[in-house]
């Protein structure tokens, strides 16, 4: 069994039962583009299969094996990009990268990845005076840090990662999911329609969570 | 260990950055115990006997003060979760920002204390005393209170809270800190009270970072 497949899984956030049963079988080399209205478990769904979250029922498997008997090395193979952007307003956007990247083990090199996102010329403005979109692109350039090392991690779980981009921004996304894609990687992606979705429709598989409703 | 320094860097780097903020401690240490002498009158035998006692209080105050943003900001700003997903356990983590905030208020603390007890007119045999039970004394507040600004991330009033979580905690380490300072000015052997707040430190030294790492892992939920 390659990729990940989740079995039965379910989801419970305060008292209310947000998803379940929920079956997700992905392949290496594909996308998933997870789509429902507010509150149908999207985000909980993301931070479930990132580990964040412990799973009410049912289990998450990577290439057929349970991923409860190895969470270390489960965490070492996940992106993850939140609602919220992880930068501190003190640093500047390459200290914010640099430190993410030594702390992940990944080439403490940020400029490629600053290149990719055409944010090279902010390197050295501190956060604080960046717009939500740059600082998006910032956070953004965190997948290419993994991408541009070796052994970065291979699955992807993206929060409605476009929010704030403008068109420019979201094809250079776009292209670092394909590129990502193409590795073999595996990218789970939440979003509400929209550009991101067309760039990728041939790469992605639709994903509905109102089918799992509880 | 890599994963350590790089955290307690990061610590220091947004602590400097920061400016005033990392200094407010210290400040605070310094103004509430000027105050004092001004409230019970400037009487010189009052001052050398309750000095000791005051100048570990109002430390106790002002480490607790800078306790509450501990792991506020990466809580709000996602960073909490990086942090969780990245290869540094968060045992780890606890430690490093235990060390970052004792570099920041508790070293402060132990710098400024000298002078504060020459304002209290502490006899010269309590100087000594009175830094040797800070270095003790500090660590452990910052340790400890890493436990209490873990459990109260994301509870309203958390300031509130958690000075009602921490000062009983914070006992302790108050009466033998004071206690020690007393007992140097009384001319007595000082070395039982020291070590218990060298066991007290080294109790919080194994135990808290674990305490904080479920704690946080709460809040990660």
């Amino acid at each position: 069994m390659q990729g990940l497949t989740t079995h039965k899984l379910g989801c419970i956030r305060g008292e209310r039962a947000v998803f379940a049963g929920l079956d997700l079988a992905l392949n290496p080399g594909r996308a998933v583009l997870l789509s429902g209205p507010n509150g149908s478990g999207k985000s909980s769904l993301l931070r479930v299969l990132a580990g964040l979250l412990p799973p009410a029922a049912g289990r998450i498997d990577w290439e057929g094996t349970d991923i409860a008997e190895d969470r270390d090395g489960h965490r070492a193979r996940i992106a993850y990009i939140g609602h919220a952007d992880p930068l501190k307003p003190a640093l500047t956007a390459a200290e914010n990268l640099t430190f993410w990247a030594r702390l992940y083990g990944f080439d403490p090199d940020v400029e490629p990845a600053l290149f990719q996102f055409s944010i090279e010329a902010l390197a050295d403005v501190p956060v604080r005076y960046l717009s939500a979109g740059q600082r998006r692109r910032v956070t953004l350039a965190r997948l290419a840090l993994g991408q541009n090392s070796e052994a970065g991690p291979a699955l992807w779980l993206l929060d409605e990662p476009a929010t704030g981009l403008d068109p420019g921004a979201v094809s250079m996304l776009a292209n670092t999911i394909l590129a990502h894609l193409s590795n073999e990687g595996v990218a789970i992606i939440s979003t509400h329609g929209g550009l991101l979705d067309a760039l990728l429709e041939d790469s992605a598989e639709r994903f509905d969570m109102r089918e799992f409703e509880a | 260990m890599i994963g350590l320094t790089l955290l307690v860097r990061r610590e220091l780097r947004l602590a400097f950055r920061g400016g005033t903020d990392a200094m407010m401690g210290v400040i605070f240490f310094v103004l509430a115990a000027i105050l004092f002498p001004f409230g019970v009158g400037p009487d010189a035998a009052i001052l050398p006997r309750i000095g000791g006692g005051i100048i570990w209080v109002v430390a106790l105050l002002a480490a607790l003060l800078s306790l509450e943003r501990m792991f506020a900001a990466d809580h709000e700003d996602g960073s909490l979760d990086l942090l969780y997903l990245s290869p540094v356990s968060l045992g780890q983590l606890a430690l490093a920002k235990a060390i970052a905030h004792w570099l920041t208020s508790g070293v402060l603390l132990l710098i400024a204390s000298p002078v504060l007890a020459l304002l209290y007119n502490l006899p010269s045999s309590a100087f000594l005393p009175l830094v040797a039970t800070m270095a003790l004394g500090t660590p452990t507040l910052s340790l400890v209170g890493a436990i209490g600004a873990a459990l109260t991330l994301g509870a309203r009033r958390g300031g509130v809270l958690l000075a009602l979580l921490l000062l009983p905690l914070y006992i302790p380490v108050l009466i033998f800190g004071a206690g020690a300072i007393d007992g140097a000015i009384a001319g007595r052997d000082i070395a039982p009270q020291l070590m218990i707040l060298g066991g007290f430190l080294l109790a919080a030294l194994a135990l808290a970072p674990w305490a904080t790492a479920a704690a946080l892992r709460q809040a990660i939920e």
